[in-house]
């Protein structure tokens, strides 16, 4: 690893300042920007960490749904949302492995937009808001292809705001080494329709699924989606699956969302 | 170099690290606490995994700088005030539960946290909280048995997955 300086503000103030000089790069977490660092992938001078920001902390309900601090690891989700948002809570509970989920935080998630990550899938399938120290961004804006987001340069994301469905599910088929998602699908039920969220699958990252959309709006159950069929241009292709396997799994795993949703 | 300070198996420590100082470099190479292992360096063997404030991390990927301020226990500091070992530790021996013992460190730490957080576990349980630990000797199912031992639970013949 290169070296280089290590801040910790306490305020999202002061990370933005400590942002805005050269090579500085926010770190969240860091399940996955030390791997990274480690393979010498990144080389930023200044590394913010923003994990001990108080304010960027924190599950809570609000009237604009469940409203989750940028900086809030992965197994706290999952135990603090569980009573308010079960289907988030249980995505959350099944990222990577408890030690990662101790560390990882939905803001990083987001911030990477790894085209395999849960998060992203949960937060495009629910309509969430990203809150950063700028802006809202509505997810279906938020999400601009693999790895790339609508974030500025130096742009904090402090937290997410998700409205609560009715139902809702993700389930993923997991890629057992890295446990990321070979492709996990989210499916909310919310009283003006359904959405759909693929991840793992696109060369584009995460993409909303909309004629499964339209079918499960008429009719909210798993055979609604029988007829259709997902096209294996632009899908992944790797060592673990072809383009038509994880087409494939788009359907298979969405009929098993809807089955599975609460 | 920054001089980083934090609680470390009960006792204040303070060093002089990098940025780019890992937790596991700071506890081996600072401290002389060889007993964290690291095995992958990539986040993916467990066998480095220590207690932060309570919470099971991967030693490896987090900056000792992140660290500064917290309570960290290690596997050094998991055996009892007289030097027994610990109920945990004493299972993991009495049920075979390693044999080159690599992994043991991480395996321990993780089992330790499982238990302050779910203290009966059922036996799938323990094989999903262990997901993130890697064990290339014994197939788990020793490593099984002992955490169910160690919750004060009878130990079924462990059936293979």
């Amino acid at each position: 690893m290169h070296n280089f300086d290590f801040v910790k503000p306490s305020s999202i103030a002061d990370a933005v300042k400590a942002l805005s000089g050269d090579g500085a790069q926010a770190l969240s977490g860091g399940q996955t920007l030390t791997p990274t660092l480690k393979q010498r992938l990144a080389q930023p001078s200044v590394l913010v960490s923003l994990t001990g920001i108080a304010e960027m902390k924190g599950v809570c309900m609000g009237a604009d749904g469940l409203s989750i601090g940028a900086a809030t690891p992965h197994a706290v989700v999952a135990r603090e949302a569980a009573k308010d948002y079960p289907g988030l809570a249980a995505l959350a509970g099944g990222i990577g492995d408890p030690a990662v989920r101790n560390r990882g935080t939905i803001g990083g998630s987001l911030a990477n937009n790894d085209p395999a990550a849960c998060y992203p899938a949960g937060v495009l399938g629910s309509g969430a808001t990203i809150v950063t120290n700028k802006r809202k961004i509505a997810a279906d804006d938020y999400f601009q292809g693999m790895f790339t987001t609508a974030l500025d340069e130096g742009e904090i994301i402090t937290g997410v705001t998700f409205p609560v469905p009715q139902k809702a599910a993700y389930v993923k088929f997991n890629q057992p080494a890295s446990r990321f998602a070979l492709t996990g699908v989210f499916v909310a039920k919310f009283a003006g329709g359904v959405r759909v969220a693929v991840t793992g699958a696109s060369n584009n990252g995460v993409f909303r699924w909309t004629e499964a959309e339209a079918a499960l709006s008429a009719n909210f159950a798993a055979a609604a989606v029988e007829g259709l069929t997902v096209s294996p241009e632009d899908m992944i292709g790797d060592l673990h699956g072809t383009p038509e396997y994880r087409a494939h799994l788009v359907k298979v795993l969405t009929k098993r969302a809807v089955a599975a949703a609460h | 170099m920054t001089t980083v300070t934090m609680t470390v198996n009960g006792k204040t420590v303070t060093g002089e690290v990098e940025g780019r100082t890992l937790l596991s470099g700071f506890l081996r190479e600072g401290l002389g606490l060889t007993g964290t292992h690291i095995g992958c360096d990539t986040s993916q063997c467990g066998a480095c995994v220590v207690h932060v404030d309570g919470k099971a991390v991967k030693s490896c990927t987090m900056f000792a700088l992140d660290a500064a301020g917290a309570t960290v226990k290690t596997i050094e500091g998991m055996a009892n005030a007289d030097g027994s070992l610990s109920v945990i530790q004493q299972s993991f021996q009495d049920h075979h539960g390693l044999q080159c013992g690599f992994c043991t460190p991480g395996m321990v730490m993780s089992s330790a946290a499982l238990l302050a957080e779910n203290p009966k576990p059922t036996e799938a349980e323990v094989r999903h909280y262990l997901e993130g630990n890697i064990c290339r000797c014994t197939g788990y199912h020793n490593i099984v048995k002992a955490v169910l031992a160690a919750s004060g639970q009878d130990v079924p013949a462990v059936a293979a997955e």
